[in-house]
């Protein structure tokens, strides 16, 4: 016992005290600076946790990265855990979060696409050659995967800006003269729409002058598929949701990640009402309560288009009830998967959920779903207005309809190209794209972007559609054609698109967070182990959780196939 | 009654139930598929992440995971086809890819190991990943990530069990990463330390620290935690007669949950400050003083060994001196609420037949003594009508006064499991604590003004006519006058008072009246004031006209503190009861005791706790008999109960450390700790646990049922037990409550919840739904008007000091500051306040600072705390070195008569700097 100062006896105690007791709670403590200036930014928006992905972009936005002292202060505002916030905010590719003691990322960053379709037109050296002209204090040089402009490839991203046939000398340009804000484009307006009798269908269908009955069954004869890629039909899954009890709602997956994939973009681009009127008679005839948009983070100025649209025609009162709320992704493939989009809207990481059930049952917040794709709601206008015959009698090779081709890579015209379902490639490249790029033979084409494997071009009459590809271990997708020729390895293509699938991954499965990573380290040898990789390839198809890890493996399993020659040593 | 769904697997038809998945149907039909990321362990949900339960389902495109997946009618399974047998070899192989070799890795018994050996894939072909360092942080427990597979169990253990929400998942890929909070080390990360994770890891990446988990343990004896009144079923590992590590059983109360204490806490056990041999006070000994200071490890500064023989001799001599001397009035015992039942009916029986008097208390009077008082006035029972876990059929939930995070830390997580779920979650405390995040409602109140807040629900709940008609009318009464009382206190006029806007205070009251089933739990900071018999009177009448009793999901339950505090209470360790709350006063209980006990017995309620101690102060009680309680530490103005100690002509203290309290002893009788002995204990929710020995004591230690007898008997007593089992005999005769509760069916079921209606059914968890156990058979409602805290801040004291207890460690520290853990996680004392309000003292976190009152000063660090409003200091009150007990105001409730440690006034400052010659 000792006698201290002012008499306290301090008496002996049981402990060894070995360590100092903390000074403050467990963990991380908010300062209060930093919850005063998120409370700033948040300002008076609700503090929902499926809002956490929205608010990390304003304070990404606005800070230029995630730090710690914010991220704290986040979560005591919107009643999460540390875990909760941090585990969302490293999921996504477009949210940079910053340990303390590290320096913020360079105030501007450029995204250069490596995917395949880019990285055949030289975004190597393009990344390269840009790599020698910043200063990194001020600008941070990324790759970055698809980025849904791949006729124009390759493509950089300066700030929010899309430099298209990307060039250092073009990238410069932009980096010096501060390009750095989304370019908006031109397209049809809401007053153009109105006048080019826009809406009439939806009016009709609130007013209930039109039957809804009428207008799914309109659906099923005109055969539209999903257009996403899963090619369910349309009328169909309609009358599944409807069939479940309300409250119902609808999510657009606006995500199309699917590297050589940009349609959905082309048409929202140019008339995005067609695309929000048939969200809406969509929504009136699952008679959703609010339609969610998932839009990918890559399309920031359609982001701003859609947002001003959706204002307008709330304005006009043809919503009628239905809320319509525009959400942002973050960078991250996974979340075109339509149940992996469900949990990112609801503001988690973006892991595909186990089916059943599935989303028309049990789908965002818990309720059934209607899930459908920007060009499948695109069509239903034009399907209702023209009849379905318009659609139906379409096709050609057995096939039924109209399929919006996004092709790239080595062809003269590359774009999107609407054209019958079931036309093969060989037709397809002379009657659509010009003939193949000067200089460059044919040599295969993956005909479904980058889960949908690779032909070659021996296999170029095989009508492409929903159904005809499987038997090659091949998809359509979403009908994302990318050419290669003559001067294109097939096996640095499947490692691309390997490299891809493994920075994709959720990472929540073995056979694909695993699987990815194990396959790019055995792509990545001098030989490839391809009894190993074909074992490897089956148990990710047979076991993977999802879409990405079950197709992960088929450009390897098809290059294997059909490409041996490119898989000498002499060819790597 | 739910559909079965009939479906084949591998060639058998088998049966589900519904929710029922192929991976459990399996299991049943003695189909052993493999399975890592899935955990058998209650509540834990199937994840199907891990892939290693694959199985083919006919007609489907891709293999399904048996553990998430549930059969559908005709559906047909294969798990044991070649498609689904390669998948899940292929699965491992991807896995063992990444695990360092077997022979050196954390845990070589681990489950993942298991299953590889059994699938013959201990080896595999692919490239490895980087190996993620490993985080030794904690000292408890090492994080090894190298052998993390992404099964996420610990997030489920973390997140959706314990709901304590530190583990996450994060980054994205092969990137994804298992972090605490913000990727932080464990060690200074917001874990609680619960262990949980540790448990539920299939690999070994999280394992207790200091490679504990790898060691075959010689035995596994199923027991009963011994800290607080949550009760929850444990196993101890024993190696080499020492306990090796702890994990969580499948109780009632706790579904194989522990907290830190109960995981990491038990190393106290082989402290080397054990007694392990009686001691006598040594002639030449300092005189006793309220300053006295021993070093517990060495007693012999003040006390010399004896024999057991001599010891007790002594010690019965004193007892006896002066009983004959001054009668039994002048004796009096303080038994333990950290014993066993059958400890504690033995020594009130002590008391009782042996002193001759009712003087004979425990520290249920320092806890919930009025609680108890006001239950048992208006409810005619003192424990709670319905079991915490009755959480999960509520949709409302109002915890007030209590901080179940840190002292029911695994009750807490069944009431944060019902808010996950949607349950309404209304905290009101003045003290902000981690449950308030789950809260759908926070009502952040004045220290003291519990009745004013209570009064204006119950104002809105009669005012707008939401209260239950019905039951009112059949199950009550003393309404009309409740009603009548209440008008004065419209919300209105209580805001200013309670600090919550009144239209929070309707918005509460319509939630918990219209609930379709809502229970209170309440803690200390309702029974610790002098207005604590009022507080309770108050909830339960709110209880009563919203008819929230006696159903699934409804109910009043306060969460008893002591692992034993029930069950001692019970017994009868109370000075104005014998066993099973019946009164001393009454002359026929009182013949039937005389003859069951062979004694005459006093007609006359004793002294409680603090009674007592004033009264030996006084000189009108000489001498006593302490088991198992440290009251220099626990009692209010420590110093004044340490003076009386000092007075007593003779004090026998039976403890197993040299506590505050045994520096005053004439006699120390070392005894055994709760894993060393047999018997059983009364949790919160009325649940007799059988607690089993799994260590023997060190050499020369005693069992405390065996020390008591045999002092009984040197004091003149004609006992004659053998054994536990023989008390819990003895003690059916006299208390219904144990009917169709014996010895043999606790040692086979380990649990049985009183009141029980035959041997062969489980007790009732929800009781009171039909009446209650008062003469009218129906709840009395009594009228609370609202009483100033015995000391209100003034300008010498401006500030209020509350106190209680911290996670880590139990009441006065006995125990946990002696472990190694607990000890390393909450070395010294703290005071924590608001961070604005140590800017407006000038106190920096870490400052040294001195807490004062009328009655004393300490000196300690000072800890900055959200969760604390500005003009209150709270001071936990297991620090030796600072003892919080020093301060506190000894006014006591007068029915209850429970002292005021939630209130006193204070001061603050900064301490001056240590004197420069010291």
């Amino acid at each position: 016992m000792a006698v201290i100062k002012s008499g306290i006896r301090k008496f002996g105690h049981p402990g060894k005290g070995v360590r100092g007791a903390r000074y403050e709670g467990k963990g991380r403590q908010v300062e209060p600076e930093a919850l005063r200036e998120i409370q700033t930014l948040l300002g008076d928006r609700p503090r929902r946790r499926d809002l956490l992905i929205e608010h990390l972009h304003i304070i990404q936005d606005n800070a230029g990265h995630l730090s710690a002292r914010h991220l704290v202060a986040l979560a005591q505002e919107m009643k999460l855990s540390l875990a909760e916030v941090y585990e969302v905010a490293t999921f996504y590719a477009h949210f940079d979060v910053t340990a303390d003691g590290d320096a913020p990322p360079a105030p501007l960053t450029i995204r250069v696409c490596d995917s395949l379709s880019c990285e055949m037109l030289g975004s190597d050296a393009l990344y390269e050659g840009l790599k020698g002209r910043l200063d990194s204090s001020q600008v941070r040089l990324v790759r970055a995967p698809c980025m849904g402009r791949c006729e124009s490839a390759p493509v950089a991203e300066v700030g929010h800006h899309h430099v298209v046939n990307a060039t250092a000398d073009n990238v410069m340009d932009a980096v010096n003269k501060g390009q750095t804000h989304p370019e908006i484009p031109s397209y049809v307006s809401f007053d153009e729409y109105i006048k080019n009798g826009g809406y009439r269908i939806l009016k009709a269908c609130i007013n209930g002058d039109t039957d809804i009955e009428d207008i799914i069954s309109a659906l099923e004869a005109s055969e539209l598929r999903g257009l996403g890629g899963a090619g369910f039909p349309t009328g169909r899954k309609w009358r599944f949701v409807l069939a479940e009890p309300e409250p119902r709602l609808l999510a657009v997956n606006a995500d199309e990640g699917e590297p050589g994939t940009f349609k959905d973009r082309y048409y929202m681009e140019r008339d995005p009402h067609r695309f929000l009127e048939g969200m809406l008679i969509a929504a009136r005839a699952v008679a959703a309560e609010e339609c969610f948009i998932y839009l990918r983070d890559e399309y920031p100025g359609l982001h701003q288009v859609l947002a001003e649209e959706i204002a307008k025609l709330s304005a006009a009162g043809l919503d009628a009830g239905t809320k319509i709320t525009l959400r942002r992704g973050a960078g991250a493939y996974i979340c075109g998967e339509e149940s992996a989009m469900l949990e990112s809207i609801e503001g988690k990481r973006g892991e595909p959920r186990h089916k059943p059930p599935f989303p028309s049952q049990v789908g965002l917040f818990g309720r059934p779903t209607l899930i459908n794709n920007v060009e499948t709601l695109y069509w239903v206008r034009d399907i209702i207005e023209r009849g379905p015959a318009w659609f139906a009698d379409e096709g050609r090779n057995g096939g039924k309809g109209l399929r919006s081709f996004s092709v790239s890579g080595r062809v003269r015209d590359p774009g999107v190209k609407l054209a019958p379902a079931g036309i093969t490639v060989n037709e397809l490249i002379q009657e659509y794209c010009g003939g193949m790029a000067e200089g460059h033979e044919f040599k295969g084409y993956l005909p479904g972007g980058a889960s949908g494997g690779i032909l070659p071009a021996s296999k170029g009459d095989i009508p492409l559609d929903f159904g005809t590809l499987e038997s090659e271990g091949c998809l359509i997708g979403s009908a994302a054609v990318i050419v290669l020729s003559d001067q294109d390895n097939m096996r640095a293509a499947a490692l691309n698109l390997m490299r891809f699938f493994e920075y994709e991954s959720c990472g929540q499965c073995t056979p694909c967070r695993a699987g990815t990573e194990k396959a790019v380290k055995l792509m990545s040898a001098p030989v490839w182990d391809q009894p190993l990789l074909r074992e490897l390839s089956k148990t990710m198809m047979d076991a993977s959780i999802c879409g990405l890890g079950q197709a992960a493996p088929n450009p390897l399993l098809t290059v294997l196939k059909h490409f041996p020659e490119d898989l000498t040593e002499e060819t790597r | 009654m739910s559909a079965k769904t009939s479906f084949t697997l591998d060639g058998q038809t088998l049966e589900a139930a519904e929710g029922e998945t192929i991976w459990q149907c399996a299991e049943r039909a003695g189909i052993d598929i493999p399975h890592l990321c899935y955990s058998k362990a209650p509540d834990y949900r199937a994840d199907g992440n891990c892939r290693v339960c694959m199985v083919e389902v006919e007609g489907e495109r891709v293999l399904a995971a048996s553990c998430i997946r549930k059969p559908t009618e005709g559906m047909v399974v294969h798990s044991s086809n070649e498609r689904a047998a390669t998948a899940r070899k292929m699965v491992m192989e991807l896995l063992v890819a990444d695990q360092p070799p077997r022979e050196s890795s954390h845990d070589p018994n681990s489950e993942l190991w298991h299953w590889a050996e059994q699938m013959g894939q201990t080896a595999s072909r692919f490239p490895a990943r980087r190996t993620p360092a490993a985080d030794v942080s904690h000292t408890a427990m090492s994080v090894n990530l190298d052998a993390c597979i992404h099964c996420t169990r610990c997030v489920r253990a973390c997140r959706e069990v314990q709901v304590n929400d530190v583990i996450g998942m994060a980054g994205r890929g092969a990137g994804n990463k298992i972090v605490f909070d913000f990727d932080d080390a464990m060690g200074s990360s917001s874990c609680v330390a619960c262990g949980e994770c540790v448990q539920a890891c299939p690999t070994g990446a999280l394992m207790p620290a200091r490679g504990v988990g790898k060691v075959i343990p010689d035995k596994k004896v199923e027991s009963v935690c011994p800290y607080c009144g949550v009760g929850c079923q444990l196993t101890f590992n024993v190696k080499d007669n020492k306990i090796l590590s702890v994990e969580g059983r499948d109780g009632p109360s706790n579904s194989e949950r522990l907290c830190v204490k109960g995981r990491f806490g038990f190393d106290y056990v082989n402290h080397d400050h054990r007694l392990t041999k009686p001691l006598i006070r040594r002639s030449d000994a300092p005189a006793k003083s309220a300053n006295i200071d021993i070093d517990p490890a060495n007693p012999y500064t003040h006390f010399r060994d004896a024999t057991w023989e001599e010891a007790l001799e002594i010690a019965a001599q004193g007892l006896t001196r002066i009983r004959d001397a001054s009668g039994g009035k002048a004796l009096a015992g303080f038994g333990s609420a950290k014993g066993s039942n059958e400890e504690a009916y033995l020594f009130q029986k002590l008391v009782r037949s042996g002193f001759g008097s009712n003087n004979v208390d425990h520290c249920t009077r320092l806890c919930h003594a009025s609680s108890v008082a006001a239950l048992l006035e208006t409810i005619g029972s003192g424990a709670v009508t319905a079991s915490f876990n009755e959480a999960r059929h509520s949709d409302v939930i109002i915890v007030i006064g209590a901080h179940p995070t840190s002292n029911h830390p695994v009750a807490a997580t069944f009431l944060k499991n019902a808010a996950q779920r949607g349950a309404k979650l209304v905290v009101i405390d003045p003290r902000g604590s981690t449950l308030a995040r789950h809260a759908s409602h926070f009502l952040q109140f004045k220290p003291g003004r519990d009745v004013a807040l209570l009064n204006a629900l119950m104002h809105v709940i009669v005012a707008e006519e939401l209260y239950d008609q019905q039951y009112v009318l059949a199950h009550t009464e003393g309404f009309e006058q409740l009603r009548d009382h209440l008008k004065q206190f419209s919300p209105e006029k209580m805001a200013p008072i309670c600090g919550i806007e009144p239209d929070v205070l309707r918005e509460v009251a319509r939630l918990y009246a219209g609930a379709k089933a809502a229970i209170i739990f309440w803690g200390m900071g309702i029974s610790q004031h002098i207005h604590g018999t009022d507080n309770a009177r108050c909830l339960i009448s709110l209880a009563l006209m919203s008819g929230q009793v006696g159903r699934p999901g409804t109910g009043l339950h306060p969460l008893r503190g002591q692992n034993n505090v029930q069950g001692a209470s019970d017994a009868g360790l109370v000075p104005m009861f014998y066993p099973d709350y019946q009164p001393v006063t009454d002359t026929a209980i009182q013949n039937r005791f005389e003859a069951l006990w062979g004694a005459s017995l006093d007609p006359e309620r004793g002294l409680t706790v603090v009674e007592i101690m004033d009264a030996a102060h006084a000189g009108d009680i000489r001498g006593m008999y302490i088991m198992g309680e440290n009251p220099a530490m626990s009692d209010p103005n420590t110093h004044h109960v340490r003076e009386a100690f000092a007075r007593l002509d003779h004090l026998v203290v039976q403890e197993i450390f040299l506590t505050e309290t045994a520096f005053f002893a004439d006699v120390i009788l070392p005894a055994t700790a709760w894993p060393e002995k047999d018997g059983t204990v009364t949790n919160t929710n009325r649940q007799i646990q059988m607690g089993r020995k799994a260590v023997d004591a060190p050499d020369g230690v005693m069992p405390d049922w065996w020390i008591i007898a045999e002092l009984a008997k040197r004091i003149g007593l004609d006992w004659n037990y053998a054994h536990p089992s023989d008390v819990f005999a003895e003690m059916k005769q006299c208390m219904a409550s144990l009917n169709n509760i014996s010895w043999p069916r606790l040692e086979r079921e380990s649990v049985v919840t009183y009141p029980c209606d035959g041997e062969d059914l489980p007790g009732n968890d929800v009781i009171f739904g039909n009446g209650f156990p008062t003469p009218s058979k129906r709840g009395k409602f009594v009228p609370a008007s609202i009483i100033e805290p015995d000391e209100m801040p003034d300008a010498e004291y401006p500030m209020v000091l509350s106190t209680g207890r911290q996670l880590e460690h139990w009441h006065t520290g006995a125990m946990t500051r002696r472990s190694e853990t607990l000890d390393n996680l909450e070395p010294e004392a703290v005071a924590s306040l608001a961070p604005l309000e140590m800017e407006r003292l000038g106190i920096r976190p870490g400052d040294q600072i001195e807490v004062a009152t009328r009655r004393g000063r300490i000196s300690l660090k000072a800890r900055a705390d959200t969760g604390i409003p500005k003009g209150v200091v709270f001071v936990p009150f297991c620090y030796a070195e600072a003892a919080a007990n020093m301060l506190t105001n000894p006014a006591l409730d007068p029915i209850g008569k429970i002292p005021e440690f939630k209130f006193c006034a204070a001061k603050v400052e900064k301490a001056a700097p240590p004197a420069a010659a010291e």
